[in-house]
């Protein structure tokens, strides 16, 4: 949407402009340089791939309505100063678990999903009040540590589901647990719940079938963070972000601000993995939630975020572009080098190498947040010894 | 005396000391299970060698102060590259094996020197930034090895023509030639010498080059910056040498690797070997700032014996392959451990 205003104002300066507007042109373009950047591959793929607009389109939309609450989890502990929070993977997990459990259950429809997601939560609060402790005690490393960390529960959810599944919990139930009756299956089908909130309202558009609840969703989620951010907590999450120091002198208790930020972020995370997965209709055990991290925190950079700033706005742009370019490089790939795997394989190297790219750029001869902590532990210092005198 | 006993298992490391006890208590389950104790010996063996010079390429880059380079598979490939050059010749013996571990050599030099550079310009962001540039890489010679002008029958898809397939067998004559080297077996455990004599050396000239000028100005840079600088030193220098050679040293050892494992695993088998590598050192006593060759052989001894034993008496106990989950725990728990430490940093 911002780059239809781009062209239109770059059209515009054939015509006598001032030099402050040109300007302004200028830096806006500097600014969405990397949507741009991805617009004009995801146009050029649209045209070589040479694939039916209505097909791209309704796959668009279905992968917008998985995707999109995913990504927006991620925006909170960018605010605080987390950087990009690669232990959504964690709040994944939970609410896998929840669905899992859900189906088990074989608890229907919309009850199946709700009682999903209301597992998933508390399971997804200890997860993000552990992981934002971890992540205090590694300050000015936090993405490195959420990145490990993500690795790390993700094999004690495999030795929980592969190993205790039917030896420590005694689940006996044919449909989800493998024959030998140790460990789930690779893939479980949700027979009960599956497009639960997608069916709940479905209007079709231009023969373009649209999950109208899914939508609903993500778009109470934009308002909710809307209004968060004018509450006193969404004024601390920013403060905590721009400096920790200032922050904690101006009395905002740093530690629990950031732990409150990844609660925030896993919780959301779960929530989306639950609305990602009713519109799959099947988990992928041990996979699903493992690709989570990268797809969601390439799908906000696209949209032209950093390390240090993600808007909403930024967040629904990026996974559109980047679930375009994800539609369309097999086929693409297959007119161009006659290899469709060609097509896989970029996409997946994009994925990476977004994430690579803005980390680049983002490091390149910047003052690291190192100092930003640093500073508060010197502040907290003299606080004390002040008071102490 | 309590407080010496203190000081020493603080020394010695928590995380050091509960592996061990793991260990030992493995190797008791193993000799009550009455499991074959000899062999499960002789893979530790195999194992520490196929994996010691990758945990060893560890150490220059973090003496260089460019910390844990978790940027290892950009070595790793070239040394793919080095092994599917050798295969495509079909060269074979100890020729083919030196030619490998020279192509090998000359990429990872050539890598990592841009990698170096690269480095130097985001200090404290090395990790994330190395973690990401390594899978950019994995995934991008993705597309390579599709479109790769390989042309040996034996190595490409059967149909189509094209592209490499996804695990090659290295050949007869070429795969385990260092494990057969020398070899021996005393009481029923089959030495590979060849193997542990090339991880030997390796660390005797690791150890050899810290002793000199040059190792001893690199490790000035890593430890103290600010005091390198003044002592005329050229920390970026040293920090793009630390790299380069960590870099090649992950070239050689994965040619290593490949010809005791028999075959080459492309596509996105090296997208996690990093991990195992840094968590090793680490298991060794290694932090981010600090790791020395002794470090490496000791983590390397510790974790590969430990996985190695692990499977077969887990299996005794319960179903299932529980190795793999326990490489992933152990490894990145050691390495989250390391993070959330004080002298992590870096």
């Amino acid at each position: 949407m911002k780059e239809g205003v781009q062209v239109k104002e770059g059209l515009r300066v054939k015509e006598p402009l001032r030099v402050k507007e040109q300007l302004h042109v200028k830096e806006l373009l500097r600014r969405n340089a990397v949507p741009a950047l991805f617009l004009c591959m995801c146009v050029l793929g649209v045209l070589i791939s040479g694939q039916n607009i209505r097909y791209i389109a309704q796959e668009l939309i279905s992968r917008l309505a998985r995707n999109w609450f995913l990504v927006l989890s991620l925006i909170i502990p960018v605010t605080a100063g987390l950087g990009l929070n690669f232990a959504i993977v964690l709040g994944a997990m939970a609410g896998q678990v929840g669905l899992i459990v859900a189906t088990h259950c074989k608890l229907p429809g919309l009850v199946g999903l709700i009682t999903a997601v209301v597992l998933s939560i508390p399971i997804a609060i200890l997860l993000g009040i552990s992981a934002g402790h971890v992540l205090n005690k590694a300050r000015g490393r936090e993405m490195i540590t959420s990145m490990m960390l993500g690795f790390f529960a993700n094999g004690l959810y495999l030795l929980v589901f592969l190993f205790m599944v039917g030896t420590v919990f005694p689940i006996d139930n044919p449909e989800i647990v493998l024959d030998t009756g140790v460990g789930l299956r690779g893939t479980i089908e949700l027979k009960y719940c599956k497009y639960a909130l997608d069916n709940l309202l479905r209007i079709k558009v231009l023969g373009i079938n649209i999950p109208v609840g899914s939508f609903a969703v993500v778009i109470a989620l934009c308002f909710g963070m809307r209004w968060l951010y004018k509450t006193k907590l969404g004024q601390e999450l920013r403060a905590v972000g721009q400096d920790m120091g200032v922050a904690s002198v101006a009395g905002i208790n740093v530690d629990r601000t950031r732990v409150i930020a990844m609660v925030l972020s896993t919780v959301l995370a779960a929530i989306g993995q639950v609305i990602f997965l009713q519109n799959m209709g099947t988990i992928n055990t041990f996979n699903s939630h493992q690709q989570i991290g990268t797809v969601a925190i390439a799908s906000l950079l696209v949209g032209g975020a950093s390390v240090t700033s993600a808007t909403v706005g930024q967040g629904l742009i990026g996974t559109l572009l980047f679930q375009l370019l994800f539609i369309v490089s097999p086929a693409a790939g297959q007119r161009l080098m006659g290899n469709a795997q060609i097509g896989e394989f970029f996409r997946v190297f994009i994925g990476y190498g977004i994430i690579a790219v803005a980390l680049l750029i983002h490091s390149w001869g910047r003052k690291s947040s190192l100092e930003s902590a640093s500073r508060q532990a010197m502040m907290k210092e003299e606080a004390k010894t002040t008071g102490s005198m | 005396m309590i407080d010496s006993l203190k000081q020493v298992l603080c020394k010695f490391g928590l995380p050091r000391l509960t592996i061990m006890l793991f260990l030992v208590a493995l190797l008791v389950v193993a000799t009550i299970n009455h499991l074959p104790t000899s062999m499960l010996l002789g893979n530790s063996l195999v194992r520490i060698g196929m994996n010691g010079v990758m945990v060893l390429a560890m150490v220059p880059s973090v003496q260089s102060g460019a910390g844990l380079n978790f940027g290892l598979p950009i070595g790793i490939i070239a040394g793919l590259i080095g092994m599917l050059v050798v295969m495509e010749f079909r060269l074979t013996g100890f020729l083919g094996l030196a030619i490998a571990l020279l192509v090998a050599c000359v990429l990872g030099i050539a890598a990592g020197y841009l990698y170096g550079l690269v480095l130097n310009r985001v200090r404290g962001q090395e990790m994330m930034i190395g973690t990401y540039a390594g899978f950019s890489i994995v995934s991008g010679m993705c597309m390579f090895w599709l479109l790769a002008p390989f042309k040996n029958p034996e190595m490409i898809w059967v149909v189509g023509g094209k592209g490499l397939r996804m695990t090659l067998a290295v050949g007869d004559s070429l795969s385990g030639i260092l494990d057969r080297f020398w070899g021996f077996t005393l009481f029923g455990v089959k030495v590979p010498t060849g193997l542990l004599l090339v991880f030997a050396v390796a660390c005797l000239l690791m150890g050899v080059f810290f002793k000199t000028r040059l190792g001893i100005s690199m490790r000035i840079a890593g430890a103290n910056p600010a005091f390198a600088v003044s002592c005329g030193i050229n920390v970026d220098k040293m920090r793009i040498l630390g790299t380069v050679l960590s870099t090649a040293l992950g070239a050689m050892g994965m040619v290593i690797y490949c010809q005791s494992l028999g075959y080459v695993q492309l596509y996105t088998a090296p997208l996690m070997m990093a991990f195992p590598a840094v968590a090793a050192v680490l298991i060794g006593g290694a932090t981010a700032r600090k790791a020395d060759v002794l470090n490496a052989v000791l983590g390397t001894v510790l974790f590969q014996t430990l996985l190695t034993i692990a499977l077969p008496v887990t299996r005794s106990v319960i179903e299932g392959d529980i190795s793999e989950v326990a490489k992933t725990i152990i490894s990145n728990g050691m390495i989250l451990y390391a993070l959330t430490r004080k002298e992590g940093d870096g």
